[in-house]
């Protein structure tokens, strides 16, 4: 596959976006148009899976912004593994959105997909980018492509929400990216992803770079390290197929992303191995695990149940980059994937139960896993896979995970993922047990069924995701195999 | 014939509007006059590209008006500074004379519509003419001819209040350039000279008395008070929220630059860099007012009601982001300033277009009116948001590159303290701008607020051009970057 197409994929879904745009009078024609543009980006992104498993680093750099730094996209396993989850699953998406949508009589759906198919651009461009500045670009573009969605419903509570969410991701980026790119440049005279490393030969003292790392790491409010983690639960106001893709997928992945690949091709493994610089954030990471699921357990509400959730699985992958260890790496990759699948099946079973009963608390789900047991089926399937038992794929990410704390000699890190899956147990499995364990409240009618087959489907063939992952993790050890032992 | 026309275009630049206001008197009709004003904008703009072009390939032009040789006669010099200095003015000139022909015949009574344009070219001819002199007193004069019209611009806004507010900024502007007279007196009365160049050649000889330090404060001070530098900014909040739109438009991305461009000429060509912040301490005290005035200027705005006030607040800030750049005294931080110059003039023009469009709907821009507009003039909203987010520095737009190479210029001699000034400051920006975006979409339309349209296709032309400029400068900021390097090594000397 030639460099070229790396900027036609970035522009596809945007492109693509002004087609959905002119085709908003006809539903069934703009949703067949979202559909098509994602299964053909992730049959764009798949063609480059040979080349780069054989090592090739396709690189196109389109024109310079600024002198000596140019809008570059280069290929490498980390992006392509990101790039592939988002957009394969984007597709599963947009079908789950056109019933979602409709299903519960949304406005201004036109504006919705269009906004979606920008944000997958985006997503794709940080997957792709090749240097500090194209990441930092669309990651603003990705930041304010999501902000229409957040605030979908236009009333107070999603302004509310979407303050948070842009003044968190903004402030954070503006405030600590930013800066940390430009000393970046200033002290190593190149922004370009290098697989070396950046500051091998810099001399930077051990505190220099702690600093800067935590800079980097904070400045990626998408990572929703805390005490900036806010955005996440703050985003819940959107309608659910957003939380689904992007608050489970895309946008926070995007993140998590970043962080590897800061780890990876800014920093270096060895130079943070090395220096130790990593250690403060990993610490930050194993607070936010079990922090998060802490709080995770006090909500009632569904969604924000699941957002803390997502905060807590974060920063596995940011333990994975934070280690210090190639095991680390091939985890917080791995992870990428797993929790993608899991949380994305989670989400649209909290979606399809709002869609068909209007339920949103877990304290009202008692008793309605007989109305709708495909649907409970799939959470339980999910939670597994999240908890990281056998026979889920989510067994693999945290099995690399702990070895790569072994490796680096973390043993308190082990301790950690360990308390973190008892938590997921308590949090997560309380509500398929109160579905299918406790007897229905006295004012669930009795007539109540599954939601449109619209929102069935896409579910069921991500839970089905949870569990072919752990038969057969191949493609995901292949990628990343420069990690691998 | 073609040669003589290259050999004149300097004195045609500021000749042309100085013919063209006198004509718009003659033709006593608002219609025309448009027509005259923007023909001669357009040309200007022409003139100071092709200008651009000559400097940026011959090297500076020095010009003599007249026939006078320097430094007896009048010298127009350009460099690569001016030039940058004198596109940007022509070429907002030359966007808001597009946009202006609606916005006034809304405003401005169609009677003396023609004097509003024979006011709006003599203005435009002060601020070429400023740009382009290498004369001190004739810098004065030319300031002064800027100044006595855009008092009589402003005090033809609307509003009753827009009276007053000119005579306040006629009262400040007085002072500044008062003194900035007695500034270039004393550099005259020990030099016995008025031509820049030559002033430069003959003050390291008296530099040690008090008269030459007592000219440069009275200078720095004088200008100041011209761009509105913190804590002598109070005229400018007024003025340019009582204006006309298209007058808060032009002066709004002009007027400052081209004050802080003066200064600039007087502390690196006239006094010396050496002179002005090594030997006192005026780095220092600009690098101080420079903060307090991006702070205190973001402070004010995130409190306003009425918008056209807040971005005049927010301009306050950012012409403390110009200051701090070239307070800074190093190649990168002069030209961080040109590049925050020639953005925040594309910002600040755009923004102060959408406002004016909403303003010719509504005839009223405080926040509570403006609610629900989102819905109803989308294209002008939209353009509102684009240019609010590059006025935040969000990457792709115009002014993500000048927060760039301005922390660029300010962490690498290690001052990190204003690193984080610009950061909270940017922070601000996006408070103040979130607000009326908020404002924009997410309120109801207010009861009793007919269902208002879009504004007219010129407007939104004008508005939306010099919003894809401002994406333009942020994708490909190589050229801008490469001319202010080049206007840098000009007026520092190649050595430094």
């Amino acid at each position: 596959m030639s460099a070229h197409w790396l900027g036609w994929l970035v522009a596809f879904p945007a492109l693509m976006s002004l087609l959905v745009a002119a085709c908003g009078r006809w539903p069934n024609l703009r949703e067949s148009i979202s559909v098509a543009t994602a299964v053909a980006l992730f049959a764009g992104i798949a063609l480059f899976v040979e080349p780069v498993t054989a090592g090739a680093r396709p690189s196109l750099t389109l024109f310079e912004v600024l002198p000596g730094v140019g809008l570059t996209f280069t290929l490498e396993p980390l992006g392509l593994l990101f790039a592939l989850v988002a957009s394969g699953l984007w597709s599963v998406t947009t079908i789950y959105a056109a019933g979602y949508m409709r299903g519960n009589e949304e406005h201004a759906q036109t504006r919705f997909f269009v906004c979606f198919a920008l944000a997958i651009s985006a997503a794709i461009g940080i997957a792709f980018s090749g240097n500090l500045l194209t990441l930092f670009i669309f990651y603003e573009m990705l930041t304010l492509s999501t902000y229409p969605l957040v605030t979908h419903h236009g009333d107070v509570e999603s302004r509310n929400g979407g303050r948070v969410y842009l003044g968190i991701l903004l402030t954070t980026s503006i405030g600590f990216f930013l800066p940390a790119i430009i000393i970046t440049y200033l002290i190593t005279g190149s922004i370009t992803f290098d697989e070396a490393g950046l500051f091998g030969e810099a001399g930077l003292s051990v505190l220099g770079a702690g600093a800067l790392y935590a800079l980097f790491l904070y400045g990626t409010g998408k990572a929703a390290l805390m005490p900036f983690h806010r955005w996440l639960p703050a985003a819940m106001v959107a309608p659910t197929p957003v939380s689904a893709l992007l608050h489970a997928v895309a946008v926070v992945k995007a993140g998590v992303f970043i962080v590897l690949k800061l780890s990876v091709y800014v920093f270096g493994v060895q130079f943070l191995a090395d220096t130790g610089a990593s250690e403060l954030m990993m610490w930050v990471a194993a607070f936010t695990v079990l922090g998060a699921s802490l709080i995770a357990m006090t909500r009632d509400n569904l969604k924000a149940r699941l957002a803390y959730s997502t905060v807590s699985q974060l920063s596995y992958i940011v333990l994975g980059a934070t280690m210090a260890s190639s095991f680390g790496i091939l985890g917080g990759g791995m992870h990428i994937a797993m929790h993608a699948f899991a949380k994305i099946t989670l989400f649209f079973c909290a979606g399809a139960i709002y869609t068909a009963t209007h339920r949103k608390y877990v304290s009202e789900l008692d008793g309605l896993g007989y109305a709708m047991p495909i649907t409970f089926t799939a959470f339980f399937i999910a939670s597994v896979s999240l908890i990281g038992i056998p026979p889920m794929g989510g067994i693999w990410s945290k099995w690399y995970l702990m070895e790569g704390a072994a490796d680096s000699g973390h043993t308190a890190i082990i301790m950690v993922l360990a308390l973190s899956s008892l938590l997921n147990i308590v949090y997560l499995l309380e509500i398929p047990t109160r579905a299918f364990f406790h007897n229905p409240r006295p004012d669930t009618p009795r007539n109540w069924h599954e939601a449109p087959w619209a929102c069935v489907i896409p579910l069921s063939i991500t839970a089905t995701g949870c569990i072919v992952w752990f038969f057969y993790p191949l493609p995901f050890l292949k990628l990343l195999a420069p990690w691998a032992p | 014939m073609i040669e003589a026309f290259f050999a004149q275009m300097p004195a045609l630049v500021i000749v042309l509007p100085l013919l063209a206001a006198p004509l718009c008197v003659l033709l006593h009709r608002g219609g025309p006059s448009w027509f005259v004003y923007l023909l001669t904008t357009w040309a200007c703009f022409g003139l100071a590209f092709l200008l651009f072009v000559q400097v940026k390939i011959g090297g500076p032009i020095s010009y003599a008006m007249g026939g006078w040789s320097p430094p007896f006669g009048i010298e127009l010099r350009l460099d690569a500074l001016n030039t940058v200095v004198l596109l940007l003015v022509t070429g907002i000139a030359a966007i808001s004379s597009v946009y202006a022909k609606a916005s006034v015949a809304a405003e401005i009574a169609s009677e003396r519509a023609y004097l509003f344009y024979a006011a709006l070219l003599l203005c435009f001819c002060g601020l070429a003419g400023i740009t382009v002199t290498g004369d001190a007193f004739n810098l004065f004069v030319f300031l002064e001819i800027s100044s006595l019209s855009s008092y009589a611009l402003i005090a033809m806004g609307s509003k009753r209040r827009a009276l007053l507010s000119a005579f306040q900024y006629l009262i400040m502007g007085t002072i500044g350039g008062t003194f900035l007279l007695i500034g270039i007196g004393f550099l005259y009365m020990m030099t016995g000279s008025l031509n820049m160049a030559d002033i430069a050649s003959r003050l390291p000889a008296v530099a040690d008395t008090r008269t030459v330090e007592a000219g440069l404060a009275f200078i720095v001070v004088g200008t100041s008070l011209k761009f509105a530098l913190f804590p002598v900014h109070v005229w400018l909040p007024n003025a340019y929220t009582y204006a006309p739109s298209s007058v808060s438009a032009f002066i709004a991305a002009t007027a400052t630059k081209v004050a802080v461009y003066a200064l600039m000429r007087f502390l690196f060509t006239v006094f010396g860099a050496a002179y002005a912040f090594d030997r006192l301490p005026l780095g220092e005290v600009l690098l101080v007012l420079s903060v307090a005035a991006m702070l205190s200027g973001s402070m004010a705005a995130i409190f306003q009601t009425d918008v056209k006030r807040l971005l005049a607040w927010s301009s306050i800030a950012q012409i403390g982001y110009i200051v701090m750049g070239f307070a800074l005294a190093s190649s990168a931080g002069v030209s961080a300033s040109v590049v925050h110059m020639v953005n925040h003039g594309l910002i600040k023009g755009a923004l102060f277009m959408a406002v004016g469009a909403m303003f010719w709907r509504l005839r009223t821009i405080s926040l509570n009116d403006i609610a629900g507009l989102g819905r109803q003039m989308p294209i002008t909203s939209a353009a509102f948001v684009v240019a609010g987010l590059s006025l935040i520095g969000v990457p792709a737009t115009g002014g993500f590159i000048s927060k760039w190479v301005l922390l660029e210029a300010v962490i690498a001699p290690g001052h990190y303290w204003l690193a984080a000034a610009i950061l909270v400051s940017s922070l601000m920006a996006l408070i103040y701008i979130g607000r009326v975006v908020e404002v924009l979409y997410f309120r109801e339309r207010p009861e009793g607020r007919p269902d208002v349209g879009e504004a007219p296709v010129l407007m939104l032309v004008a508005t939306w051009t010099l919003v894809l400029a401002n994406i333009a400068v942020g994708l490909y900021a190589t050229p801008l970057i490469a001319a202010a390097q080049r206007a840098a090594s000009a007026v520092l000397g190649d050595g430094s």
